[in-house]
């Protein structure tokens, strides 16, 4: 198969993150991991943005794919990483199924709101449930890869390098599919849903379909998360949490696959050093950064890159 | 001839006001039938309720001899009958090319795919096609919020046209036109139109238009058909005289734009 352009790119930048895990220092390649890891989870949101619509409960899937691999290490003694994502997969695969039905439906600030209302639906429960360690979550055991136990070391690359694998399939994946029927009709739904209907299509069947993409990638972020951190919590489910992955899509901008990936990267190094730096106020540089971004870059970072482009052209 | 169109009694009300009022019509294959008639004479709510955008409040729309009542506008769309819109219904932020590849993508599958590409050699062919069809192709890498309103309208038609339907319903093709484009934009299409052996039935205003291209008029005056027939026969008729193209009209070839305008 034929690579295009972007797709060697990705490639390249993926082989390269990869053989970085082997030189870099745990601070940068966890933190890379943690970018990732959150970096799907945005796509997922950029998905449903390219159809114009905003998901701000996006931490419900987020939440479903850390517990997946919680639930599998602990209640039920699978520690296989692939067992676990896929579980993550299926589960949060079968709650968008049911879920969308509903969701679909809506459109604008009422599908903001109600996709915000379930993953809080989600939360709530965790907060209530002793089984799974309530507030405070619980740990998960190291994980097993096809039957092979790392050793602790070994474990933080292990983990590193699927993270960046994984991250760099779905990006191949995602560039397809923003190029594709349903990637395109995607945004001609969001320009003129009457049109998309005029043309034969549902457009409720393509929003459908996204949701469910953008629910199995959520849910390999908050499984690759769990991964990370070796930790689960509410919180995952929390609306600052989705709040998050908004900013996040916002930052990088719904117009080129890496974008999200970038800004994802990027809003780790701010916060890190945010934190570092003014530990009481990190919260209002993040918030100044992405005033300026709207008021300054509306249609996200990424937009820098195609500017300097259109200016070369 | 055999009727591709075909409504018995139907009937629409909102409320106490009655948009269309015992509609009972036969259109038959490879017919142009004009539509006219005064704002609020029901000339809209009659489109909206053959494409399935509106639910008539009783009676029955058949095309090709089949039921169509309950079904949605992209089913009836797969069916064989399109519509173009009195504002252009297009994607302003895709390009002229994206906007016929949408619609070149959603004619060949009701399920598009998720990973194979849009932009392929051969739907970038057909594009290039319908833009020479539509005497557009210099347009074709512009952005459709940055082009005339006289292209728009060509483009939306002609995204129309795209999944080859049997019936075409035009609403308001030259609505927004300049006087200077109006014929042009008119031929082009019409030529499109019987190139595509397509079954015509479209909503004017204007007159001249009207007259020049239909081979047969409906005159709709509040909710109800008032005149049926052909061109010359219509115009003549001294209801459609008084109630749609105005009292002050001359006979035999009405040279201003109705009362509705």
């Amino acid at each position: 198969m034929k690579l295009d352009k972007t797709q060697g790119a990705l490639l390249a930048v993926t082989v390269a993150l990869a053989a970085a895990g082997f030189a870099a220092p745990y601070w940068l390649t966890f933190l890379l991991m943690l970018a990732l890891a959150k970096g799907l989870v945005v796509q997922g949101v950029v998905i449903q943005m390219r159809t114009g619509l905003v998901s701000f409960g996006q931490g419900l899937f987020f939440c479903i794919g850390g517990y997946g691999v919680g639930v599998a290490s602990n209640l039920m003694g699978c520690t296989d990483a692939f067992v676990q994502l896929g579980l993550a997969v299926v589960v949060s695969l079968a709650v968008a199924a049911v879920l969308g039905l509903l969701m679909t439906r809506y459109r604008d600030i009422f599908f903001a709101m109600l996709s915000l209302a379930l993953s809080m639906i989600l939360f709530g429960v965790l907060v209530k449930n002793q089984a799974l360690g309530s507030t405070d979550g619980f740990n998960v055991a190291a994980q097993t890869y096809l039957g092979w136990a790392p050793g602790p070391h070994q474990q933080k690359l292990v983990s590193y390098l699927l993270t960046v694998v994984i991250a760099g399939i779905a990006a191949q994946l995602i560039y397809l599919y923003m190029h594709s029927g349903v990637g395109q009709i995607s945004e001609a739904i969001r320009e003129n849903e009457i049109r998309v209907e005029y043309l034969g299509l549902s457009p409720r069947w393509l929003i459908y379909g996204n949701y469910l993409v953008a629910a199995a990638i959520s849910a390999v972020g908050g499984a690759l998360t769990a991964f990370a951190t070796g930790h689960i919590d509410p919180e995952m489910a929390f609306w600052t949490t989705s709040g998050e992955f908004v900013f996040i899509a916002l930052l990088g901008g719904i117009t080129h696959v890496a974008a999200p990936f970038v800004a994802a990267v990027l809003f780790a190094v701010v916060r890190t050093y945010a934190l570092e730096f003014t530990p009481n106020t990190w919260q209002l540089i993040l918030g100044v950064v992405l005033l300026a971004i709207i008021i300054f870059l509306p249609k996200g970072l990424w937009s820098l890159i195609q500017r300097d482009k259109r200016a070369k052209a | 001839m055999s009727i591709i169109l075909e409504t018995k009694g139907l009937n629409r009300s909102f409320g106490a006001v009655i948009a269309a009022k015992d509609i009972n019509v036969q259109i038959s294959l490879g017919e142009v039938v004009g539509v006219i008639g005064s704002n609020g004479a029901g000339k809209t709510t009659f489109i909206n309720m053959v494409t399935g955008y509106l639910p008539p409040s009783s009676g029955e729309i058949l095309f090709e001899h089949q039921s169509i009542l309950g079904k949605a506008p992209r089913q009836i769309t797969r069916m064989g009958m399109a519509r173009s819109f009195q504002v252009a219904q297009l994607f302003p932020e895709l390009s002229v090319l994206d906007n016929l590849i949408a619609a070149l993508v959603a004619a060949e599958s009701p399920r598009p795919s998720f990973l194979r590409p849009t932009r392929t050699p051969i739907r970038i062919a057909k594009a290039e096609d319908i833009l020479e069809e539509f005497g557009i192709p210099h347009l074709r890498d512009a952005l459709v919020s940055a082009v005339p309103q006289g292209a728009r309208k060509l483009i939306d038609i002609a995204m129309a046209l795209i999944g080859n339907p049997r019936m075409l319903l035009l609403d308001e093709p030259t609505s927004g036109v300049s006087v200077e484009e109006k014929f042009s934009l008119m031929d082009t299409v019409m030529a499109a139109v019987r190139h595509h052996g397509v079954t015509v039935l479209f909503v004017e205003h204007d007159m001249e238009i009207v007259e020049r291209y239909v081979s047969r008029i409906l005159a709709f005056y509040s909710g109800e058909i008032i005149a049926d027939g052909p061109p010359a026969a219509v115009m003549a008729d001294q209801k459609v005289r008084e109630l749609v193209i105005g009292h002050h009209a001359p006979q035999g070839g009405v040279r201003k734009r109705s009362a509705g305008q």
